[in-house]
């Protein structure tokens, strides 16, 4: 049975920084973003090495802002959306600190939450949590050529570039972890790869059923979802109305999408973005400051997930969605 | 938990579908345009003294030329997104779909990654355009050999 999984100790966010590319620094976040490229390469020869290159960029402002050096560093978890998750390992192979590669879809971040506090739960040190991903290269692998002249499905989503990374540690600050949830691999019964918010809004369900089980959500003030877009969000509400009886209301007023968020106003993104930098850099930019100012005190994190890939989808396969999640609460 | 049915139906409901009230006559209208111009074009090239199938093959390589350096400066797409199968379903939209996958495969080298690559949009369209072409050739040619065509 899945539940909750509580921290004997609970781990901290020491610090965090995110990056974006060009459409992230016309945001309403953009002023929060510790560094934007307009270039979209970041010093890189290609789109492809830049998103490695954001996640190492993440990471080393997070270690700047609390004057921790690279050596202290224990590990790093980190994913990408390339094949063989191979932009992190590129982009992070300078610390030399241990590192586990993860895949998770957009939904890493949370995965990568959950894997580096239980992993840090267990002994000492000081674990970086950085996600990256990049539109061009998400383009080129499950979509068209970036130059090719196509329309975009209206229940399309637009892969963020941008990376966001947390500290993790067990020495007290602000902002602790204190549960953890892995997702469930649910059935999204759909084919369709431009309806990534379809394909996820079930497993989110499922995650959000499986939760409030356990707890209540008057305990709470902000649920935020991964990448959903609005169709996923449209179709988490109904389902959590038909099923979930009098705490629907609460739960639903909880709720924001971070692919809702992050392109919140910009006209031309369709169902919203998506991308495991989307959750990683809405959690860092929006969530997290709150949390801080006080603003809220308990948060679910629940980044989505479309797990297939390009091959998948042409062989007629359904893409399965996932939702691990996280507790986030201010520890003072 | 939810069943596949009602879930499938359930995304239907909530998916938006293409405006084709918008996207069918910006089509047809750019698509047209393209060929107009195609057409006087060709009329130009003729008053030159050119053969009409050798004016008409001028054109296309015009457009070949025209389609594909739009790409290469990023302009394609952009328009694209408009025209829709304005621009996709004339020769333009071939050359675009050559051009745009050997920028993207450039990088990968110029035998395994450019060689192999540049069709991947558009080998499908060269392949079934090929075989429908020796089909209805077949066909014409019985069809001639019975005094019916």
């Amino acid at each position: 049975m899945r539940e909750p999984i509580y921290l004997r100790e609970p781990i901290y966010i020491k610090s965090s920084a995110a990056v974006g590319g060009k459409r992230e620094g016309m945001t309403s976040l953009k002023t929060g973003f510790d560094l934007i490229d307009k270039t979209d390469l970041f010093s890189m020869p290609s789109f492809e090495r830049a998103e490695g290159e954001m996640a190492r960029l993440a990471v080393n402002i997070a270690l700047k802002k609390c004057g921790v050096s690279h050596e202290e560093l224990s590990f790093i978890v980190s994913g990408d959306l390339q094949n063989q998750c191979v932009a992190s390992s590129a982009g992070l192979f300078s610390f030399g600190a241990g590192y586990i590669g993860l895949y998770g879809a957009c939904s890493t971040f949370t995965e990568g939450l959950i894997v580096g506090s239980s992993l840090l739960s267990l002994g000492r040190g000081l674990c970086a949590v950085a996600t990256s991903s990049h539109n061009c290269t998400a383009e080129r692998q499950f979509r068209a050529p970036l130059e090719y002249g196509g329309q975009r499905s209206p229940s399309s989503q637009w892969t963020a570039t941008a990376s966001g990374a947390v500290i993790l540690t067990r020495d007290k600050c602000d902002v602790m972890i204190s549960a953890l949830m892995p997702g469930k691999i649910v059935d999204g019964y759909t084919k369709d790869k431009t309806n990534m918010g379809a394909a996820m809004a079930l497993s989110a369900y499922d995650t959000v059923r499986t939760f409030f089980e356990w707890e209540s959500p008057d305990e709470y003030d902000l649920i935020l979802t991964g990448d959903l877009g609005k169709i996923g969000t449209s179709l988490l509400y109904e389902l959590i109305s038909e099923n979930m009886g009098s705490r629907a209301e609460k739960i639903i007023s909880l709720h924001r999408d971070c692919g809702n968020l992050l392109y919140e106003g910009m006209s031309d993104m369709h169902a919203g973005a998506s991308g495991c930098g989307c959750s990683a850099s809405v959690f860092v930019l929006d969530a997290l400051p709150r949390l801080k100012s006080g603003e809220i005190r308990k948060m679910l994190l629940m980044s989505t997930g479309a797990l297939m890939s390009a091959g998948s989808v042409n062989q007629g396969e359904h893409i399965f969605g996932i939702t691990p999640l996280v507790k986030i609460e201010l520890s003072r | 938990m939810e069943n596949s049915k009602t879930y499938k139906e359930r995304i239907k409901r909530h998916t938006p579908k293409t405006n084709l009230k918008k996207t069918l006559p910006t089509a047809f209208l750019t698509g047209g345009a393209l060929c107009a111009l195609g057409e006087l074009m060709a009329g130009a090239v003729r008053k030159m003294g050119v053969e009409r199938a050798d004016a008409y093959l001028t054109v296309t390589v015009t457009v070949i030329f025209i389609a594909s350096l739009l790409t290469a400066l990023g302009m394609f797409d952009k328009l694209a997104k408009y025209a829709g199968a304005g621009l996709s379903v004339p020769v333009s939209g071939f050359a675009n779909s050559v051009t745009s996958s050997a920028l993207d495969t450039r990088r990968e080298g110029l035998v395994l990654g450019l060689g192999a690559g540049v069709f991947t949009v558009a080998g499908p369209v060269i392949l079934y355009a090929v075989l429908s072409g020796t089909l209805f050739g077949i066909i014409y040619y019985i069809l001639k050999m019975l005094g019916v065509a």
